[in-house]
């Protein structure tokens, strides 16, 4: 019985410490950063060591991933749709309208109203990728950038409104005025039909 | 006036820049050994270990050292100073005082002593009492648990290990490393016969080695290899550490340069069990090549530089193996520890050295 053990314990042991010599003496070669489509994704991790020293390799990711979040806000029709569909309401939007179409997106929407603020918090975004669904004209996407470091938590909420505060006042008054005019015509309109009926 | 002639200037500097030398060995060794460590560790698992400290992280561990020689020594409000601060100090200094009595090459030992060999015992014993002193001293739980773990581990293993170095005492005649050394060699006086038959006296090499002279040897030298191992503290027999446990044991609460002799002593013990494995298995300082004919491998490659060059080498070997091992078996419970003790071990070296006994009287 004791001899069976301690020879079973030493065939064993044995079986062991060959592993490790093969993985001891076959590290010589370093791991190929490959994309996780390649075929040899995981057969790769057989041989070599395994690391991928970050900052001097990266595997490759698509242009498109699921990281942090883009806005091309020539393209945006500020529809607040994004905003309403985040989970954490990390997106923060603005709107002014316009006395006009402003203008068209590169997909033909026309524009209608000014974005004022659009902050998208990235702190608190969970990068569920929602907004970037509901999006009408495709202006907001998660791009292959994850790693930034920022010095102040405020920086890690990104402004994609190009606005200055003295448009956005110029742009407010111009609505204010559209409406202001607007009202006295309709009310100089209704003066002249009860004019008109007594 | 009398005066011994043997006691003068000279004979302290020389004992005094002895152990210096020795000191700075050890030293050295550690760092190199740390940085080994991790480095085996790491292409163990397929990683890289160390890469960015130096050319592939080789100052590693001068960095490290650095780092802990300008921390902080704190002592636990409810520690017990005294011992506490002892502690690591007696633990580093019992396996120091070990190298006394290892030779190194032929004439190059720093204290040849008839007893050498059972000093070494007794020394490397009082290194079981200063790690009960930085576990009690600590007050701390995971400390006491882990000393206690220590002490009773190295204390039971030394029984096994004891009777293989007995079973080679048996067969060298003698307790003095330097004269076992001379023995497995061609700088041996007496007759040498591999595996009791043939006379090698004069060929020496590889077929000299105790372990060839007498082949139960190999088994005792096995046997001496595993308790080392349960002694220095190494896994798999490392349960005074036990990480996931007892956070590091008996060492828990120490920090900085106390922390750092510690760990100095763990690899400096792990030298010094696998020198005195190859003083008396391996040859010690004698080359593995046989004089063959005209080809006198033995005679050139015999020497002082030689025998250094020889007993590090071979020493070296072990403490990769103890590495190896280290980093491949998983940790003994202390019920299998004590059963391999108790059970397998023991016995085994008991037979040993009833063979030896046999061997000498009839074989030899």
């Amino acid at each position: 019985m004791i001899v069976n053990k301690t020879y079973n314990a030493l065939a064993t042991a044995w079986k062991g410490l060959a592993l490790t010599l093969r993985h001891l003496f076959g590290s010589t070669k370093k791991r190929e950063v490959a994309p996780i489509k390649s075929a040899n994704y995981f057969k790769e991790l057989e041989k070599g060591t395994n690391t991928i020293q970050y900052p001097k390799q990266e595997i490759p990711i698509p242009e498109v991933g699921r990281y942090q979040l883009d806005v091309e806000i020539d393209d945006c029709i500020v529809c607040d749709l994004c905003a309403k569909a985040c989970p954490v309401d990390c997106i923060r939007i603005e709107s002014i309208k316009a006395t006009e179409a402003i203008g068209q997106t590169s997909d033909g929407s026309t524009k209608r109203l000014y974005a004022a603020q659009f902050d998208i918090d990235m702190a608190k975004c969970m990068y569920c990728g929602l907004c970037t669904v509901v999006c009408p004209t495709e202006c907001i996407t998660m791009t292959n950038q994850y790693d930034r470091t920022v010095r102040h938590l405020d920086e890690l909420t990104y402004k994609f409104s190009v606005m200055t505060p003295d448009e956005i006042d110029e742009k407010k008054v111009a609505f204010e005025k559209q409406q202001a005019e607007k009202l006295a015509a309709k009310q100089a309109a209704l003066q002249a039909k009860q004019g008109g009926a007594s | 006036m009398h005066r011994n002639s043997k006691f003068t200037l000279s004979f302290y500097i020389i004992h005094i820049l002895v152990a210096i030398g020795l000191f700075a060995f050890i030293a050295m060794f550690t760092l190199f050994a740390v940085y080994a460590e991790r480095k085996v560790s790491a292409f163990i698992q397929d990683r890289l270990g160390p890469t960015e400290t130096g050319k592939f992280g080789s100052l590693q561990t001068l960095a490290d050292i650095v780092k802990l020689l300008q921390k902080e020594l704190i002592t636990p409000a409810a520690a017990d100073k005294w011992l506490f601060m002892l502690a690591p100090i007696i633990i580093f200094v019992a396996v120091y005082m070990g190298f006394a009595a290892l030779p190194w090459g032929p004439g190059l030992v720093p204290s040849q002593t008839n007893i050498g060999l059972y000093y070494i015992f007794a020394i490397i014993s009082i290194e079981t009492l200063g790690i009960l002193m930085a576990g009690w001293g600590s007050n701390n739980k995971f400390s006491i648990l882990g000393a206690m773990r220590s002490a009773a581990q190295i204390i039971s293993y030394e029984i096994p290990a004891g009777f293989a170095l007995i079973s080679a005492v048996m067969i060298t005649q003698t307790l003095d490393l330097q004269a076992a050394a001379v023995q497995q060699g061609i700088l041996s006086v007496e007759k040498v016969k591999f595996l009791g038959a043939w006379d090698v006296t004069h060929i020496g090499g590889l077929l000299s080695w105790n372990i060839f002279r007498a082949p139960h040897l190999i088994v005792a030298f096995v046997i001496y290899f595993i308790a080392s191992l349960a002694e220095s503290n190494r896994a798999p027999f490392d349960i005074p550490e036990a990480e996931s446990e007892l956070v590091s044991g008996f060492h828990t609460e120490y920090t900085g340069l106390r922390f750092a002799f510690v760990f100095l002593a763990e690899y400096s013990m792990m030298f010094l069990v696998s020198m005195l494995a190859v003083i008396l298995f391996l040859g010690a300082w004698n080359t593995p090549f046989p004089n063959m004919g005209v080809v006198k491998l033995a005679d050139w490659t015999t020497g002082a530089a030689w025998g250094i060059a020889w007993t590090i080498i071979k020493t070296l070997g072990l403490v990769g193996v103890q590495m190896w091992i280290r980093w491949t078996l998983p940790r003994l419970r202390i019920d299998q520890l004590m059963n391999l003790c108790w059970k397998v071990l023991t016995p085994l070296a008991f037979a040993c050295m009833i063979i030896s006994g046999i061997w000498r009287l009839w074989v030899m």
